[in-house]
């Protein structure tokens, strides 16, 4: 078993979550980019505990989905409360800091 | 992180460390099993807040039963402790281990000493009685439950505060009590200035928090603990760096300014009165806003060595409460609101209780918390029965002549009102007395003269607002009547100890001294208690009586001359006072306009006011100053082409920040990513 495919693997789920969060404007898209991203480390997590002989790594992984369900919930309801006071569910609108 | 202590408590497992006093285990017999659970003090009405927040609304009093039983747990408890404690136990800490992260741990604990009894005994006694009072008070108010709730919550995070063993866990307490602070001046939101009133208490606050956080942990990375009576000992056996405590003593008085309303941030209290009665009695008179004293006073090795209050010259402490007293005092006088006229009040006794621990007199701030609690307590509850009868106002103008309608009310009014001014033989009076003595005896020149006028001013301002309220002829509407029984009782239960409590430190009696006292085990230290002085106390008291003379002259029998407050000079103070000094215009459109809004608008009004400003003012100044001759060269061509290059260097940086901050927050991430890329690229590149 090589390290660098499952490496590689989470190396291009990365880079296509990025992209997704850069790009895309629709916020529950954007969430979801953001969860490739977290499963991207969570692969890295677990192809090194395997490789190193260390279940911490897994563990770390267990926490980081927990995370990423709450995360997920709270995301959600704020993309709600955007779509009721915009109207709207496009990211870009969302600029009333704007200077 | 209530529920962590109380398992680990109860477990009694071997990580609970139980050390007692100096004498480890053999004095444990002597530390009381009462004291020893003083962890239930917090827990039980936390727990009461989730109950009357899940379960209050089905219940037949609508979750008030739920906060009543536990306030009146908390109450018996606390009476117990404080025979207890008189009854000689020892002082009790215990703690265990909250988290740790390798390096160090976090505790979690309690220490309960005199101080802390004391503590529980103002907090749960005012508590208990605001909790009875709002039963009529509130009655068939649409957030009823909730109030109940947040009520329950106040007091858990208030003795959290008190029983705290560490500053981190103090606050947790701290900022808890801030929240439910918020919580309850906005409890009618739906008008916009509670809410204002709310959002104001808690900024401004917060800007005294950032101190605390930065002082507790400047405590932290000097002693290497955030607990309390190791910070003392480190501080008061030379443990730390004078420059460093003198640093940890000013941030944490930021803090205490901002919570104990100290100027000049004590803009909020007087707009904390947005709140129902009964809260601004619990919270902005009795409990929260004497949390800052109650800091002060217990890690005061850290402020007794960083001002070195021991030299006599004027220190921070000294100067920022004498100020406090004095201007608060004077504020005083030109309200027409009630509870207004008595926050005030508050702030300036706040004051004396920080001046008085500014001169060394710890004993006397400490006393004077204690009774300034029931009778200030009794003066707002004491309002509040006014306004139930009058129609719900608070304005003095449309009060008059309730003498007759509301005795009960009326003479409990009074008591407070003498005892506030500092008459003998009620509680004012013992307080106030040693905090003056304390000034003199410590050679505070200035504090004894600042201290002696509030005195004066105090009397004045109570009998302005005792005679527009009682005397004279009814203004308002309708017939006003004595209110119910559940608020004058809780009134008359308050009067009692504001009569007699002063009388425990009486000359003769002088209990006060041994129960409650700063003691750090293995530090030789010593504060010097002064000895009654019957000269200084019968100036005091001639003092408070002339006072009420003025008022009596001038609110009752109006022989003041005839448009007094026309006169020029008069009129430019009252509208001085009014103002608030104009503390208020300073804060809103300076500092928060210059400093709300992103920093592109920031740096575009600093370059539009400030610059510009500098620019000619500096123009006008060199004019001035070197024409005609240097006028076409220096002045024309260098000075104002730089300043004028210098505005538009800015002007352009503002332009550029304007478009960074696009609002956009995929930009920003953008940014965030590729900051990260190019940071992994150089660590990459280095390495």
């Amino acid at each position: 078993m090589y390290l660098n495919q499952y490496l590689f693997l989470a190396a291009v789920l990365f880079c296509i979550g990025v992209y997704g969060v850069l790009s895309r404007r629709h916020a529950v898209l954007v969430l979801m980019s953001v969860e490739i991203m977290l499963n991207a480390v969570n692969i890295n997590l677990i192809a090194f505990s395997v490789h190193i002989q260390e279940v911490s790594g897994q563990v770390f992984a267990l926490f980081v989905i927990t995370v990423a369900a709450a995360e997920v919930g709270v995301g959600l309801a704020i993309v709600i409360l955007i779509y009721r006071n915009l109207a709207s569910p496009y990211l870009d609108q969302v600029d009333s800091l704007k200077g | 992180m209530l529920a962590t202590i109380a398992q680990s408590l109860l477990a009694e497992g071997e990580h609970v460390v139980d050390s007692v006093g100096e004498g480890g285990h053999e004095a444990l017999d002597a530390a009381s099993w009462i004291l020893q659970q003083g962890w239930l003090m917090p827990l039980v009405p936390a727990v009461s807040f989730f109950a009357i927040l899940f379960f209050g609304k089905r219940l037949p009093r609508k979750g008030a039963e739920i906060g009543l039983a536990a306030v009146g747990f908390t109450f018996l408890w606390a009476v117990l402790s404080a025979f207890e404690w008189i009854g000689g136990s020892a002082v009790v800490e215990r703690s265990t281990t909250w988290f740790s992260n390798g390096r160090f741990d976090i505790d979690v604990g309690i220490h309960v000493d005199g101080l802390t009894v004391m503590m529980f005994v103002v907090v749960t006694t005012v508590s208990a009685l605001v909790h009875v009072y709002s039963l009529e008070y509130l009655r068939g108010d649409q957030r009823f439950t909730y109030y109940y709730a947040a009520l329950s919550l106040f007091t858990a995070s208030m003795l959290n505060l008190v029983v705290a063993d560490n500053l981190l866990q103090l606050i947790v307490g701290w900022e808890l009590v801030g929240v439910c602070s918020f919580m309850l001046i906005g409890h009618w939101w739906e008008e916009k200035p509670n809410s204002d009133a709310a959002l104001k208490a808690f900024l401004t606050t917060r800007v005294g928090d950032v101190g605390l956080m930065l002082g507790a942990i400047t405590l932290f990375f000097a002693v290497g603990t955030f607990n309390i009576e190791a910070v003392n000992q480190a501080a008061l056996s030379d443990g730390i760096r004078h420059g460093l405590l003198l640093t940890a003593a000013c941030l944490l008085l930021l803090g205490v300014a901002g919570k104990s309303a100290q100027f000049p941030l004590h803009i909020w209290l007087p707009d904390a009165m947005a709140g129902p009665t009964p809260v601004s009695a619990l919270i902005h008179a009795a409990t929260m806003v004497v949390a800052g004293v109650y800091l002060v006073a217990r890690t005061y090795g850290v402020f007794f060595e960083g001002f070195s209050i021991d030299s006599g010259g004027i220190n921070l402490l000294a100067l920022t409460g004498g100020v406090t007293l004095f201007i608060a005092a004077a504020l005083a006088f030109v309200q027409h609101d009630i509870k207004k006229v008595l926050a005030y009040s508050t702030v300036s006794q706040l004051g004396y209780m920080i001046a008085a621990l500014g001169v060394g007199a710890w004993t006397a701030a400490v006393f004077h918390l204690f009774t300034h609690a029931f009778f200030k307590a009794l003066l707002f509850l004491g309002a509040g029965s006014v306004s139930h009868a009058a129609h719900h106002t608070f304005d003095m103008r449309e009060m008059g002549g309730l003498r007759k309608y509301m005795p009960r009310t009326f003479w409990t009014f009074i008591i407070g009102t003498v005892a506030l001014a500092g008459i003998p033989p009620l509680a004012g009076f013992w307080s106030k007395d040693e905090i003056l003595l304390g000034a003199k005896e410590g050679d505070f020149g200035t504090i004894l003269i600042l201290g002696s006028i509030g005195a004066f001013m105090t009397a004045c301002y109570m009998g302005r607002t005792v005679f527009l309220t009682f005397f004279g002829e009814y203004r308002g509407h309708g017939t006003p009547h004595e209110s119910p029984g559940l608020i004058t009782v809780p009134l008359m239960i308050l009067a009692v100890p504001s009569l007699l409590i002063g009388l425990i430190n009486a000359p003769g009696i002088e209990k006060f001294n041994d129960w409650v006292a700063f003691h750090v085990p293995d530090v030789t230290f010593h504060l010097e208690h002064h000895d009654f002085d019957p000269g200084l106390a019968l100036i005091s008291t001639v003092i408070a009586v002339f006072g009420f003379a003025v008022a009596t002259w001038v609110y009752y029998w109006q022989k003041a001359p005839k448009g007094l407050l026309e006169r020029q000079p008069v009129r430019a103070v009252h509208t001085f006072l009014e103002q608030k000094y104009y503390l208020d215009h300073i804060a809103v459109s300076g500092i928060a306009a210059g400093t709300a809004g992103p920093i592109a608008r920031g740096t575009y009004w600093i370059n539009q006011h400030v610059i510009d400003g500098i620019v000619n003012g500096v123009g006008v100044a060199t004019n001035r100053f070197l024409a005609p001759f240097t006028y076409d060269v220096l002045d024309q061509e260098l000075v104002d082409g730089m300043y004028d290059d210098i505005a538009g260097a800015t002007s352009a940086v503002g332009g550029l920040l304007r478009k960074a901050q696009s609002g956009l927050i995929q930009r920003y991430a953008l940014v965030l990513f590729a900051a990260v890329g190019a940071g992994g690229a150089a660590l990459a590149y280095l390495t």
